[in-house]
């Protein structure tokens, strides 16, 4: 049975050993309503594959898509979402939240 | 991440032990610290190291006010006990492991732990009273009785009493829960000792069958866990 909460951790492992470059996502800081609490994980890899959440959904979409460049390019980035971001038009948390999102390349 | 401190990661979740991973938001160094030992490039001043052991103490991630820092801390799993490979338990088994706890189930009848009633579960084919001296609950753990057969649950009860288990809960109708505290107390236990008990066991959601019952009693194990935290 899946552990839901440790399980993204699990895939970025096994996606290492099987030689594929992956990235981590993790939500640091959060204000207002956000869905998911800081420490959440998101685990992508160069296929676009992904594991856990960082929001309920709201975000990941752009969450990946940040992470395959910061595979490419091997520098960490931090991504900020909500109503006070230029992209809330196009990806935004819908409750109102935001959340600052550290991605990072897993050598 | 380097992948050292990944590893040491993988080994500390494989583990089962505390860790924290300390990032540097502004520019990517990190370091992972457990058991007072640190892996990584990130080196934390005294007050920083003092703070991250305070958050590790309460399984608590976070950024440090006023620094660019963010400390994810990684906490062993919370453990579920439940007592009686009974019907019930092919529902709760499964749906606590989905949730995040380890679960072991006891049931020393063989027909009920033989293979495929439960699967992917630990389960323990020994009496209560010598299961639970192994299992040692902690105040992680929850402990949830199902069997209705006082030879199997009180011993199991008498053992979570005496443990500092952060949930304790019996299945029984409202009679069968007094007469079950009333032997306990006869045993020696206090009325406050008795009232860690939940009985009638789970949130009242006027669960039926077997699923809707393991979700009351879930659902109640994380209300209180959560209040706990809180």
């Amino acid at each position: 049975m899946v552990n839901l909460d440790t399980d993204p951790l699990y895939r970025l492992a096994e996606w290492r050993s099987a030689g594929k470059a992956t990235a981590l996502a993790t939500v640091v800081r959060t204000w207002g309503s956000s869905p998911r609490p800081a420490g959440s994980h998101l685990t992508i890899n160069e296929a676009g594959d992904f594991s856990g959440s960082v929001s309920g959904g709201c975000i990941e979409g752009a969450v990946i898509e940040a992470a395959l460049g910061v595979i490419k390019s091997g520098e960490p980035s931090q991504l900020e979402f909500g109503v006070t971001n230029d992209m809330a038009w196009e990806v935004g948390l819908a409750c109102g939240g935001t959340v600052h999102v550290f991605v990072e390349r897993v050598e | 991440m380097k992948a050292a401190l990944f590893s040491a990661l993988e080994k500390a979740l494989s583990d089962n032990s505390i860790c924290a991973v300390v990032t540097d938001t502004g520019n990517g160094q990190q370091t992972l610290i457990r058991d007072g030992e640190a892996v990584g490039d990130l080196v934390l001043v005294p007050d920083q190291l003092k703070q991250v052991n305070k958050m590790m103490g309460r399984d608590l991630s976070g950024p440090i006010t006023d620094t660019t820092l963010f400390v994810r801390v990684y906490g062993p799993s919370p453990r579920m006990v439940i007592v009686g490979a009974v019907h019930i338990a092919q529902a709760l088994a499964p749906m606590a492991q989905l949730a995040g706890f380890d679960v072991t189930v006891i049931d020393p009848r063989e027909g009920f732990v033989k293979a495929g009633r439960l699967s992917d579960v630990t389960t323990v084919a020994e009496w209560p009273d010598d299961a639970m001296d192994a299992l040692a609950p902690d105040k992680r753990t929850a402990v949830v009785t199902l069997t209705h057969d006082p030879k199997l649950d009180d011993p199991a009860l008498a053992a979570a009493l005496r443990s500092p288990a952060f949930y304790i809960g019996s299945l029984g109708s409202t009679q069968t829960h007094a007469k079950r505290l009333q032997r306990l107390k006869d045993d020696g236990f206090s009325d406050a000792d008795v009232a860690r008990i939940h009985g009638p066991v789970g949130l009242d959601i006027k669960a039926k069958t077997p699923s809707e019952i393991a979700v009351a009693i879930l659902g109640q194990v994380v209300a209180i866990r959560r209040q706990e935290n809180a």
